[in-house]
């Protein structure tokens, strides 16, 4: 396989292989790379197309010794084209809808926590774990469970119900720290330096990230081997927004698509917004903020990839955008009125940003625009309460008709 | 002040291979330039031109000094104060 070392995104130092994820010399975050120079193009996407029906089809773009595998396996989930979304936010644009929540455990995270899972395997670990805002803690639980691994999930203690809910079914450890995520996170980072486990969002982060490219890869091959002009995604860390525009990249470089990196729009709440606020303010780092909105998904006070997602924001020609929880709720409804797609908070930070960029007339018309669901709607019930009314009837005709008159009146 | 500064793992080749560090000082910056005049390797490490690298979290007792007044943020008698990696996470 072509995987060749981990190195310093910083510093450029290279370690081998290993569990560890921050560069010693500068604090860096380290990054996989890989040697593809015997790599043939044509012979690569043969291999994709006859590969699994999910991620492992792109295993030689993943970091592991030999192939992956997986019960698991998340990935292909579908590529909406999204016309009465467009239409109703005013677009003349070819819209595209990711709907990630189509994996195993309904969210991005089954991607990189698959990665992961497997190259603790190969690492020889028996124990996995993660700090989680809940989709991770979904997915570690589940794919540990699958693997035969015991696990440990580190969630701040007030997350929704639904979330913490499916997350212990699986039989993991799970573990409600009372304080924010980025608490949960620090706690995290102390533990790996103590506990022989793999950590997936810290010793095994390099690894684990990797599994963001497999959205790239897919919105390529469900383009038809083409790039999208422009996606919008959320940012809670900037690891999925950094990783997607490695993978578009990858493939440029290697000749498996043509045409150049798409436009990045990153989305977050306006009650955890270090990242955007870093893009608006022009800096290189972002100050850590302390989270207050109903997108806890996305509650990452403390980007890790903040500066890199930055980076690549305006690299990219696009922006990072806030919404306000108001603005999240009305945008769960607009995409699931248009779509039939119910996300949860996180895809409504999404979607509430693209039509923001529509307001401003951003989006050129004729544009082809991806815009990515990374979560399930079931996951966050809360955000639609008393967003609509029930009509509570009698079992008679009569209280059906008194009820509807004045729909049949206008009729 | 005598304060504890916690050494990463990864760190602690520097310091002789010793966890934690005491030394004294009244706030987070003097604690580190005591850490530093001991174990001089450490300073390139975790600052640059005279700040924290933009990788480096320090935490005192728990709390992300970005949230008080950075280096300059007072210490108290027995304070922890921690060094990690700010590259978990997400």
């Amino acid at each position: 396989m072509a995987v060749e070392n981990l190195k310093c995104k910083e510093c450029k130092a290279e370690y081998e292989l290993g569990a560890s994820y921050f560069c010693e010399q500068c604090f860096g975050p380290l990054e996989v790379t890989y040697d593809h120079s015997r790599l043939d193009a044509v012979e690569a996407k043969r291999r994709i197309q006859a590969g699994s029906q999910g991620i492992w089809r792109y295993a030689d773009f993943l970091p592991f010794a030999g192939r992956p595998g997986d019960p698991l396996e998340p990935g292909l989930t579908p590529l909406l084209r999204a016309d009465r979304l467009a239409e109703r936010i005013g677009l003349d644009a070819e819209v595209w809808v990711k709907n990630d929540a189509a994996n195993p455990t309904h969210s991005f995270k089954d991607r990189v926590v698959a990665v992961a899972v497997a190259k603790a395997q190969e690492l020889g670990f028996d124990t996995v774990a993660c700090a989680s805002t809940g989709n991770l803690a979904n997915a570690v639980a589940a794919h540990a469970a699958a693997a035969g691994l015991d696990s440990y999930v580190f969630v701040p203690a007030n997350l929704e119900e639904q979330k913490l809910l499916a997350t212990g079914v699986y039989g993991t450890n799970l573990v409600g720290v009372r304080g924010n995520y980025d608490d949960v996170n620090r706690l995290c980072t102390q533990l790996a330096e103590t506990h022989p486990w793999a950590f997936v969002n810290v010793n095994l982060r390099p690894y684990y990230a990797e599994g963001s490219k497999t959205l790239a890869y897919e919105t390529v091959e469900q383009l038809g081997w083409t790039l999208p002009d422009r996606v919008v995604s959320p940012i809670a860390s900037g690891s999925l927004f950094t990783k997607l525009g490695r993978g578009f990249q990858e493939w440029l470089d290697l000749g498996l698509v043509a045409g150049e990196q798409p436009t990045f729009n990153g989305a977050q709440a306006e009650g955890c917004s270090p990242v955007a606020t870093a893009f608006a303010e022009g800096w290189d780092i972002c100050k850590p903020q302390r989270p207050d909105t109903i997108a806890k998904s996305l509650a990452i006070g403390d980007p890790a990839d903040g500066p890199y997602a930055v980076e690549h924001a305006r690299r990219t020609g696009g922006g990072i955008d806030s919404v306000s929880d108001d603005e999240i709720r009305s945008a769960i409804k607009l995409l699931a009125e248009t779509t039939g797609i119910f996300t949860e908070t996180a895809g409504g930070v999404t979607v509430g940003v693209l039509r923001k960029l529509a307001e401003r007339g951003e989006i050129a018309s004729g544009e082809k625009v991806v815009v990515y669901i990374t979560g399930e709607g079931l996951k966050t019930l809360d955000a639609t309460r008393d967003t609509f009314r029930m009509h509570e009837i009698d079992p008679t005709l009569d209280s059906f008709d008194a009820e509807f008159a004045a729909v049949e009146a206008t009729a | 002040m005598s304060v504890t500064v916690k050494i990463p793992t990864q760190l602690r080749a520097a310091t002789g291979g010793q966890s934690e560090v005491e030394v004294s000082g009244g706030t987070v910056g003097e604690a580190l330039d005591a850490v530093f005049d001991a174990h001089s390797e450490l300073r390139e490490r975790i600052t640059e031109d005279g700040t924290l690298r933009r990788f480096v979290n320090v935490y005192v007792s728990g709390e992300d000094i970005r949230f008080q007044q950075g280096l300059d943020t007072q210490v108290n008698e027995g304070d922890e104060v921690t060094i990690l990696p700010a590259v978990a996470g997400g």
